[in-house]
C-alpha cells in the first residue's frame, strides 16, 4: 500500500496532537493559537479536542510566553510555546538566551528546561522586513538551545516528536513556504533524531549543503545542473545545532566541493560556521575553497522581485555551482 | 497560627543570613569570594516572612540579590558557601555563583542575574503546577527596579487571565542600584499596580516579619484555592550598597542609619522576648549556633575542591 502523503503544515499538527494524547505533560501555549488555529493554521482543531487548559490563547507577550515555558519546563510540564513569527522571539530574547538556554549551565546541570519553542521563518510571502527574517544564526550561537530546521514533511513530523522527547530548549523553525508541500508521511508516531543530516541526492561533482527551504531550492537546482552533466549532491542539514559534521565531512571526501547554500543575510550567517568546518577540517580534501551562497545583507523587501532576488534560487545556486567549478 | 517555635525558626534563618551575608562579605575583602555579589543585610523580615507561610514543595523564584530567599527556602549554607567560592562541592558546582544558586528539587527555581528575569518564569512554574494539579504554590521575589521592566508587566498580566497559584512579592528597598525609587515611578505604592490587572495588591512593612508573613500567608491560600494571582509589596531597605563596587554616595548616613534603627532582627527578637517570654538567653543561644554553622560552612567552602572543565562541559546540555 503506498503511504499517504500529508502537507508539512499537517505534518507539525500531528505530531502535536500524538503528543498531546501520549503525554499528558505536554501542553501549547500562544497566540491565536486556539480557534483560529495559529497564524498559519497550524494548530487547528486541537483546542477542540484538547480544551482550553492545554491549547492555551495567550496574550501578545512574547517575553511572559517564553518565559512560562521555561518556568513550565522547570517543574516538570513539557510545554510547546508558538511565536506567530520568528521575527518576534526577539521580544522575548531574554527569556530564550539568558534565561531558558542558561539553566540547566546557571543550576550546575541540576535543572532540564525540556520546551520547544515553535515558529514560522523566512520569505516569500510578500509580508516584508519585519515578518520574512532568517534569524537562525542568532540562536544556533548560544549554548544551551538547539536548533531543527527541517525540509519535508516526514522530517517535520519525526523531528518535532524527537524536540518534544528532548530535555533541552530546541527552537523549532518551519519555513512558511513548506507549509503547503506533502510527503509521504506514516500516520503513525515516529522520531527523526536531531544532529542526523541526509542526503537528499547523490552526487559525484559536488557538495550542496542547505536546511530548511533552501534543501528545496538546492534539489531544483541540481536538476537544471543535471541536465548541463554536472552531478550534485545535496546534503540536507536538519539541525544546526547539533550539526552532523561528521555527514558534511563524509560527503566532501565524495566530492571535494562545497556550496554553503541558505537564506538569511550572507554576512555573519550560519554558512560561515558550516565552511569554516570544512576549511578547518577538511582543507586536504578540498579542490576549490569552500563557497557561501547566503541572502543579500538587507532587510527583506515587499517587492516580490525584489524578494525573490534577495535570496538563493534554483538558478543563482546552479549558476554559483557552475563558477566553482570552472575555477582555475 | 505560627507556635513559638515556628517563629524561633524564622529568627533563626534570619540571624543565618545575617551572618551569612556578613561572612561573605569578609570572605571577599580577603579574595577568597569571587565577582559580584549583592548583600541581603537588613531585608531579612522578607524573605523569612514569606517563605514560612510555603509548603515545603512549593516554589520561589529569586533575584541577584539571592542568598536570603535561599537561606528562607531552606538552603544548607555549607552548598551556598561553596557555591560563592566557586568550588565543586556548591549548589551549582561553582559554575553559577552568588547570582545562580538553585535548588529545584527543595522548590528553589534560582537567584536571577536579569533584573525582572524570574518572574515571568515564576508565573510559568505556577501554570505548570496548575496543570499538574499538584496544588502546589509559586513565590516569585523582585526588586523595585523589576516592576519597571515589561517582564513585571506581560508576566502578571498573565498570571492574571491564567489564573495560576502563583504570589508576587516585590522588595522594595528604595534604590535600584543607585536609583531612587521616586525617580523610577510616578505612584507612591508599587502595590498599586495590581488594579492594572485586577489582581489585589498590598503594601506591607517589609521590617516586620510577621506582618510580611500574615499577607503572604493570606495571597498562598487564595492561590492554593485557585483565585489567582496577587502583588505584595514589602518596604524595606539594604544596609549595604547596590554590590561590591557601591561607594554609597547617593544615599545619606542618616538615611542609612535611620533604617538600621529599625533592624528587622533586633524588632522581632523584642517581640519574642515581650511577647512570647522568650528568655533573652534563649535568642544568644540560637546565634552562637548560628554563628558555629556558618563558621562550618566557610571551612567546608575553603576545603572543598574546584569543578572541572571537562565537568562544566557536561552541564551545557541534558
Amino acid at each position: 500500500m503506498p503511504e499517504r502523503e500529508i502537507t508539512f503544515r499537517e505534518a507539525v499538527r500531528e505530531a502535536l496532537r500524538e503528543a498531546l494524547r501520549a503525554d499528558e505533560r505536554v501542553f501549547l501555549l500562544g497566540q491565536d493559537i486556539g480557534i483560529y488555529g495559529g497564524a498559519f493554521a497550524v494548530t487547528l482543531g486541537l483546542i477542540e479536542e484538547f480544551g482550553r487548559a492545554r491549547v492555551i490563547d495567550t496574550p501578545i507577550s512574547e517575553a511572559a510566553m517564553i518565559g512560562a515555558g521555561a518556568g513550565a519546563a522547570l517543574v516538570g510540564s513539557r510545554p510547546v510555546v508558538e511565536i506567530q513569527f520568528s521575527d518576534f522571539i526577539g521580544i522575548g530574547m531574554d527569556q530564550l538566551v539568558n534565561q531558558a538556554a542558561k539553566i540547566r549551565f546557571m543550576f550546575g546541570g541540576k535543572a532540564t528546561v525540556p520546551m520547544v519553542l515553535r515558529a514560522p521563518i523566512g520569505c516569500g510571502t510578500g509580508a516584508a522586513a519585519q515578518h520574512s527574517q532568517s534569524q537562525e544564526a542568532w540562536y544556533a550561537h548560544v549554548p544551551g538551545l538547539k536548533v531543527v530546521m527541517p525540509a519535508t514533511a516526514y522530517d517535520a513530523k519525526g523531528l518535532l516528536h524527537a524536540s518534544l522527547l528532548d530535555d533541552n530548549p530546541v527552537l523549532f523553525f518551519e519555513h512558511k513556504l513548506l507549509y503547503p508541500m506533502k510527503s509521504a508521511v506514516p500516520d503513525k508516531p515516529y522520531t527523526v533524531p536531531l544532529g542526523k543530516a541526509k542526503i537528499r541526492r547523490s552526487g559525484r561533482d559536488v557538495t550542496l549543503l542547505a536546511y530548511a527551504l533552501q534543501t528545496v531550492k538546492c534539489l531544483q537546482a541540481a536538476d537544471l545542473l543535471a541536465d548541463q552533466g554536472i552531478d550534485a549532491e545535496v546534503l540536507d542539514l536538519r539541525t544546526l545545532r547539533p550539526l552532523d559534521t561528521e555527514a558534511i565531512a563524509e560527503s566532501i571526501k565524495r566530492t571535494h566541493k562545497a556550496v554553503v547554500v541558505y537564506e538569511a543575510p550572507r554576512t555573519g550567517g550560519f554558512g560561515a560556521e558550516i565552511a569554516a568546518f570544512i576549511g578547518e577540517e577538511l582543507f586536504d580534501e578540498l579542490d576549490a575553497p569552500v563557497m557561501r551562497l547566503g541572502g543579500l545583507d538587507m532587510p527583506v523587501p515587499y517587492n516580490p522581485n525584489l524578494e525573490q532576488a534577495l535570496v538563493p534560487q534554483p538558478d543563482t545556486i546552479a549558476g554559483a555551482v557552475k563558477k566553482l567549478l570552472n575555477r582555475r | 497560627m505560627l507556635s513559638v517555635e515556628n517563629k524561633l525558626d524564622m529568627l533563626r534563618k534570619m540571624l543565618l543570613i545575617r551572618h551569612f551575608e556578613e561572612q561573605a562579605e569578609e570572605l571577599y575583602m580577603e579574595g577568597k569570594v569571587f565577582g559580584t555579589f549583592h548583600l541581603y543585610v537588613g531585608e531579612e523580615a522578607v524573605a523569612v516572612g514569606a517563605c514560612a507561610a510555603l509548603q515545603p514543595d512549593d516554589y520561589i523564584t529569586s533575584t541577584h540579590r539571592g542568598h536570603g530567599h535561599c537561606i528562607a527556602k531552606g538552603a544548607d549554607v555549607k552548598k551556598m558557601m561553596a557555591e560563592i567560592m566557586a568550588k565543586d562541592t556548591g549548589y551549582c558546582h561553582g559554575v553559577g555563583g552568588s547570582m545562580h544558586i538553585a535548588d529545584v528539587e527543595q522548590g528553589n527555581l534560582g537567584a536571577n542575574g536579569v533584573v525582572g528575569g524570574g518572574i515571568p518564569i515564576a508565573m510559568g512554574a505556577a501554570l505548570g503546577c496548575k496543570l499538574q494539579k499538584n496544588g502546589k504554590v509559586v513565590l516569585g521575589f523582585f526588586g523595585d527596579g523589576a516592576s519597571n521592566t515589561g517582564n513585571f508587566h506581560e508576566a502578571i498580566n498573565m498570571a492574571a487571565i491564567l489564573k495560576v497559584p502563583v504570589v508576587f512579592i516585590c522588595e522594595n528597598n528604595h534604590y535600584a542600584m543607585s536609583n531612587p525609587v521616586k525617580n523610577a515611578l510616578a505612584i507612591a505604592d508599587i502595590s498599586e499596580r495590581s488594579g492594572a490587572y485586577g489582581i489585589p495588591g498590598v503594601t506591607v512593612d517589609g521590617n516586620d516579619v510577621l506582618a510580611v508573613y500574615e499577607v503572604v500567608a493570606e495571597s498562598v491560600e487564595r492561590a492554593r484555592q485557585g483565585k489567582g494571582p496577587t502583588l505584595i509589596e514589602a518596604k524595606t531597605y539594604r544596609f549595604k550598597g547596590h554590590s561590591k563596587s557601591d561607594k554609597n554616595v547617593y544615599r545619606t548616613k542618616e538615611e542609612i542609619e535611620s533604617w538600621k534603627a529599625r533592624c528587622p532582627i533586633k524588632r522581632f527578637k523584642g517581640y519574642l522576648a515581650e511577647n512570647d517570654g522568650v528568655p533573652v538567653k534563649k535568642l544568644e543561644d540560637i546565634e552562637s549556633q548560628v554563628e558555629q554553622d556558618i563558621a562550618e560552612a566557610i571551612v567546608f567552602g575553603l576545603e572543598s575542591p574546584e569543578p572541572t572543565l571537562e565537568e562544566a562541559r557536561k552541564m551545557v546540555y541534558a
